[in-house]
C-alpha cells in the first residue's frame, strides 16, 4: 500500500472523528465563551432530535432503502399528543395517565405508518424513495387535519420533561438520544436482526437465499424510523410548549440524511455505522454554532452544511476505491 | 466467389492482460445465416461487441462490405450497416410502435416530427415481414414475439446488410419461435446477413447455413450446419473429443459407499418457462450430476427445488414427505443448501466478514432471543475455517478480499454449518484456480461419504462424469436421460446432450 492511499484509507475510516476534532480545537481557540457547560448542553440539545431520527435513518439506509417520511411522522405525532393530553380528543383525569397514553399513542401511530412504509417497500417492490414520498407529503396533510390546521399551545410540566427536563443536570432529550444510541449500535453488532438487515443491504438475493426473511426485516427496519420520528416529534413539541403541524419536523429528513452521510454510511447500503451518524450528526451542528457564534448568517451555514456532505462523500469514494 | 460481407481474422482482444478473445475468426457471407455457438466464456459476447465497437480490438483485422472496418460506437456499427437484437428487446414500452421504429433517426419537416412520414415508414416495413400492427398503439400491448419483430423491423429499418441476433428466441415460445424463423428467411432473401448466436442446435438446424464454433476465446470449427453430426458439434463445444481414453483428472475419488435412502424426489418439475419436464432423484450419500447445455434449464431446476422460483407443475417430495416450499427459508428448514452459479451475485455479502459470511443462515437458529451468540458462532467459525482449509487473516477478515476459491469455501461452509440433508451446488469450481478446484471435488466426495445428498451442476464435462454416481441430462428444460454409474461416459453424456435419448 502506498503512502497516499494509506492516507486517503485512514482519513475515509476516521475523517469524521478527525474533522469534529478540528471543529472543537478551532472553537477552543477563536469562539468566546466556547469551553463552558452551557454551550455544551445548548449544541447537545439542538442536534438530539436530528441523532435520534437519524439513527433510524441509518438503519433503513443500511438496508439499502431511506426514509423521506420522518419529518411528516415527527409533525403527526407532534399533532396528536398534545390532542390526548390537553382532553382534546377524550378525557383522561389523571394528568400521568394522560400524558402516558398521548405519548404511547402517538409514537404506536407513527410506528404503524413507518410500518406501512416497508409494507410498501417489501410487498409491492416500490422503490423506497418513493414509497415514502408518499407520507412525506401526505403525512404533514394528515397533521393538519387532525388540528384544522390550528396551532396547538400547552403547559404540561409531566410531559415537557422530555424536552425540558434536566435530571442531574443534563437535558432529559440528551440523556434520551445517548440512550437510544447506544441501544441501537449494540443491535447493529450483536443481533441476528442487526446483521440480517446489513446483510440485505450488502447483497439482498444472497440474503434472501440464505434463508433471511427479507421483507418482515424491511418492514421492521422502517417501522422503527417510524418510531424513532415519533418520538423526536415529541421532544421537538416539549421544547416548543407548541405544536404547528406545519412547522414540526420541517426537513429533518434531510438533516437526517446529511447526519448518516457525513458519518460515513454508504447510501447504497450494506454497511453501516450509529456512531458515525451521531458524529456526522455534531460536525453538522457544530458548523453551524461555530458560524454563529462568529456572526456569519444562517443562510450561509447552509452552504457550508452542503459543502461538509460533499467533503464526506468525497473522502468516502476515496476510501473505498484506495 | 464474391467477397464475405464480413470477415474478422486473428482477432485478439485482453482485458487487463487477460485474454478474451485469442486468433478468433469469423467469416459471414451475404445472404447467410450464420450461427456462433460456443460455452459460457467462449469469448462470442466479446467478439460481437468488438464488431459492433463497444470493444476496441488488440489487435487484428476487419473486413466490411470488402473494406477495412473499425466501428468507433456501437452507433457507427449502426450507421455502417450492423444491427443488433439483444436478448432482452431494449425499446421503450410505453411508447408506440411507430416511435420506436423511428427512435433516433427521426424524420423531420421544417423542423419539426413528421409524424405521417413516420407512420408510413413503420408500416412498410412491418409489411415486409408480413406484419399489419397498429402503429399508434404502445408497444407494451403486444406480445414479446410481436415485440421481437418490431425490434428487428426496426433493426432492418436502419438499412442493415447484417442483423445480429443474440439468443433472440429465449424468451419465445416454439410458435413465436417459428414466426421469428420465417422472418429469418425472409431477411436472407432479400439479402440481408444474419449472425444467430443460440444454445438450441434444434434452431440452428432450422434456419442456420454455418456454424462457427468458440472455445475458450478461440475459434475452434467452421462448417456447414447441413450434414454437422450434432454430437460433433456438441463435443467441439465442450472441448472433448468424443473416441478419448478416459482417465481421472478431478480430484474426485470414488464412492466408499453405496447410496442410500433417497432424499429428494422431483417428478414432472415445470416453471412454465425454462424448465419443461424434469424428473431427477437424489439419495443419501450420492453425487447426483445434472448436465445440459447452456439455457437447458439446470440453474433455473435448482432454483425451483430451492424454492427460490415457483413451481408451476410438478411434485416433489424429500424423505418420502411432499415437499413444495415458497422461499429459500422453506428450503433452508426442510435441511437443503444452495451454493448459487454466481459467488458474487448471489452468494457474498461482499462487505460483511468472513465469519459472518458462514454464519448468515445459521445464526437464527443459533442465537438466543435474537442475540447472537458470540462464543459458539466464534467456535464454530474456527472449525470450518481450520477443516476446509479457509485461507484469510482471520475470521474478521472481508470476505471480498479472499480469492474465489476461499469465497467458495465459506459459502460450502454457511451450509456445511447447517448439517444439511441435500446440498445443491450450481458450478462449485467456475472460477477457481487448479489446486483449490482440485481440493473442493475431494471436499465435496467426503462430504457424500458422510451421508450428504448432494445435487450438482457442472458445465465441466469432466466433473459431471468422474464426480457423479448417477447423472441426469437436461436438454431444452427437459429430463432426457438419467445415467447411472456403470453407464456413464462422456460420450453417454454428450450424446444425450445433443440428441436425447437414453432413458428416463
Amino acid at each position: 500500500m502506498s503512502e497516499r492511499k494509506g492516507v486517503s484509507l485512514l482519513l475515509a475510516r476516521y475523517g469524521t472523528a478527525l474533522a469534529l476534532v478540528v471543529l472543537l480545537l478551532f472553537n477552543f481557540a477563536v469562539t468566546p465563551n466556547f469551553a463552558t457547560w452551557q454551550t455544551l448542553n445548548v449544541n447537545l440539545t439542538q442536534v438530539s432530535t436530528i441523532v435520534i431520527v437519524a439513527v433510524g435513518m441509518t438503519l433503513v439506509i443500511a438496508t439499502g432503502g431511506i426514509d423521506l417520511s420522518v419529518g411528516s411522522l415527527m409533525a403527526i405525532s407532534g399533532a396528536i399528543a398534545p390532542m390526548i393530553f390537553l382532553g382534546n380528543l377524550v378525557e383522561i383525569g389523571w394528568i400521568p395517565a394522560a400524558v402516558a397514553v398521548a405519548m404511547f399513542v402517538a409514537v404506536a401511530a407513527t410506528t404503524v405508518l413507518g410500518a406501512f412504509n416497508g409494507w410498501l417497500i417489501a410487498r409491492f417492490r416500490i422503490q423506497p424513495i418513493v414509497a415514502t414520498l408518499v407520507l412525506f407529503i401526505a403525512g404533514r396533510g394528515i397533521a393538519q387535519v387532525m388540528t384544522n390546521g390550528n396551532l396547538q399551545v400547552f403547559k404540561m410540566p409531566e410531559f415537557q420533561w422530555i424536552g425540558l427536563g434536566r435530571p442531574f443536570g443534563i437535558p432529559a432529550q440528551v440523556i434520551l438520544m445517548l440512550c437510544i444510541v447506544t441501544f441501537a449500535a449494540w443491535v447493529l453488532a450483536r443481533t441476528s436482526f442487526g446483521r440480517q438487515l446489513l446483510a440485505i443491504g450488502g447483497n439482498e438475493r444472497a440474503a434472501r437465499l440464505s434463508g433471511i426473511a427479507t421483507a418482515r426485516i424491511k418492514i421492521a427496519v422502517y417501522a422503527i424510523s417510524g418510531t424513532l420520528a415519533g418520538v423526536a416529534g415529541l421532544v421537538v413539541i416539549a421544547i416548543n410548549s407548541a405544536s404547528d403541524a406545519n412547522l414540526v419536523g420541517m426537513g429533518m429528513e434531510l438533516d437526517a440524511i446529511a447526519a448518516v452521510a457525513v458519518g460515513g454510511t454508504l447510501l447504497s447500503g450494506g454497511r453501516a455505522s450509529i456512531i458515525g451518524t451521531l458524529l456526522g450528526a455534531l460536525i453538522i451542528q457544530l458548523v453551524r454554532y461555530t458560524l454563529l457564534a462568529n456572526g456569519v448568517p444562517d443562510a450561509a451555514a447552509l452552504v457550508v452544511k452542503a459543502a461538509i456532505i460533499i467533503g464526506a462523500v468525497w473522502l468516502q469514494e476515496r476510501g473505498r476505491t484506495a | 466467389m464474391p467477397p464475405p460481407l464480413l470477415s474478422m481474422q486473428s482477432i485478439s482482444k485482453t482485458f487487463g492482460g487477460i485474454a478474451a478473445l485469442t486468433n478468433a475468426s469469423l467469416t459471414v457471407e451475404p445472404g447467410e445465416v450464420h450461427a456462433l455457438i460456443g460455452q459460457n466464456g467462449a469469448g462470442k459476447s466479446t467478439l460481437i461487441k468488438v464488431l459492433t465497437g463497444y470493444h476496441r480490438k488488440t489487435s487484428g483485422e476487419v473486413t466490411f462490405e470488402g473494406r477495412p472496418f473499425e466501428a468507433a460506437s456501437p452507433r457507427a456499427a449502426q450507421d455502417a450497416g450492423i444491427s443488433t437484437i439483444y436478448q432482452e428487446i431494449n425499446l421503450v414500452p410505453q411508447r408506440s410502435v411507430a416511435e420506436n421504429i423511428c427512435l433516433g433517426r427521426e424524420m423531420r419537416r421544417f423542423g419539426l416530427l413528421d409524424w405521417a412520414a413516420m407512420r408510413a415508414e413503420a408500416r412498410r416495413l412491418l409489411a415486409r415481414f408480413n406484419l399489419d400492427l397498429d402503429v399508434d398503439q404502445p408497444l407494451s400491448q403486444l406480445s414479446t414475439a410481436t415485440q421481437q419483430m418490431v425490434a428487428i423491423a426496426r433493426a432492418v429499418g436502419f438499412s442493415a446488410r447484417l442483423v445480429i441476433m443474440d439468443e433472440p428466441t429465449s424468451s419465445l415460445d416454439d410458435r413465436e419461435a417459428q414466426v421469428l424463423f420465417t422472418v429469418i428467411r425472409g431477411l436472407k432473401v432479400e439479402g440481408i446477413s444474419v449472425l444467430f448466436v443460440s444454445h438450441k442446435l434444434d434452431e440452428l438446424y432450422q434456419v442456420c447455413d454455418r456454424v462457427t464454433i468458440m472455445r475458450d476465446g478461440r475459434t475452434v470449427r467452421v462448417l456447414p450446419i447441413d450434414g454437422a453430426d450434432r454430437l460433433e458439434l456438441v463435443s467441439t463445444m465442450l472441448g472433448r473429443d468424443v473416441a478419448r481414453t478416459e482417465g481421472r483428472t478431478t480430484g474426485f475419488g470414488a464412492p466408499s459407499r453405496p447410496p442410500g435412502a433417497g432424499v429428494l424426489q422431483a417428478t414432472g418439475l415445470s416453471d412454465g418457462r425454462l424448465v419443461r419436464r424434469v424428473d431427477l432423484a437424489v439419495a443419501e450419500g450420492e453425487i447426483v450430476g445434472l448436465a445440459g447445455l447452456l439455457g437447458a434449464g439446470r440453474s433455473e431446476t435448482a432454483r425451483l427445488i430451492f424454492g427460490d422460483s415457483p413451481v408451476r407443475s410438478g411434485t416433489m417430495s424429500l424423505t418420502n414427505r411432499p415437499y413444495r416450499p415458497n422461499q429459500p427459508a422453506d428450503a433452508i428448514r426442510a435441511g437443503m443448501g444452495f451454493c448459487t452459479e454466481d459467488r458474487k451475485i448471489e452468494g457474498i455479502i461482499p462487505d460483511m466478514s468472513v465469519a459472518d459470511n458462514m454464519m448468515l443462515a445459521l445464526r437464527p437458529a443459533l442465537g438466543r432471543s435474537g442475540i447472537v451468540d458470540e462464543v459458539r458462532q466464534r467456535e464454530i467459525v474456527a472449525r470450518f475455517i481450520a477443516a476446509l482449509g479457509i485461507k484469510c487473516t482471520g475470521p474478521g477478515q472481508k470476505i471480498r478480499e479472499l480469492s474465489g476459491g476461499n469465497q467458495q469455501k465459506v459459502l460450502l461452509a454457511r451450509w456445511l454449518a447447517m448439517s444439511p440433508r441435500l446440498l445443491i451446488l450450481d458450478e462449485p469450481t467456475r472460477g477457481i484456480d487448479v489446486g483449490a478446484k482440485d481440493e473442493i471435488q475431494r471436499l465435496i466426495r467426503s462430504l457424500a461419504d458422510q451421508g450428504l445428498a448432494v445435487l450438482m451442476i457442472s458445465s465441466e464435462l469432466e466433473e459431471v462424469v468422474e464426480g457423479a454416481d448417477r447423472v441426469f441430462v437436461l436438454r431444452e428444460g427437459l429430463s432426457v436421460a438419467d445415467l447411472p454409474r456403470d453407464r456413464l461416459t462422456e460420450t453417454a453424456v454428450l450424446s444425450a446432450m445433443a440428441h436425447g435419448g437414453g432413458h428416463v
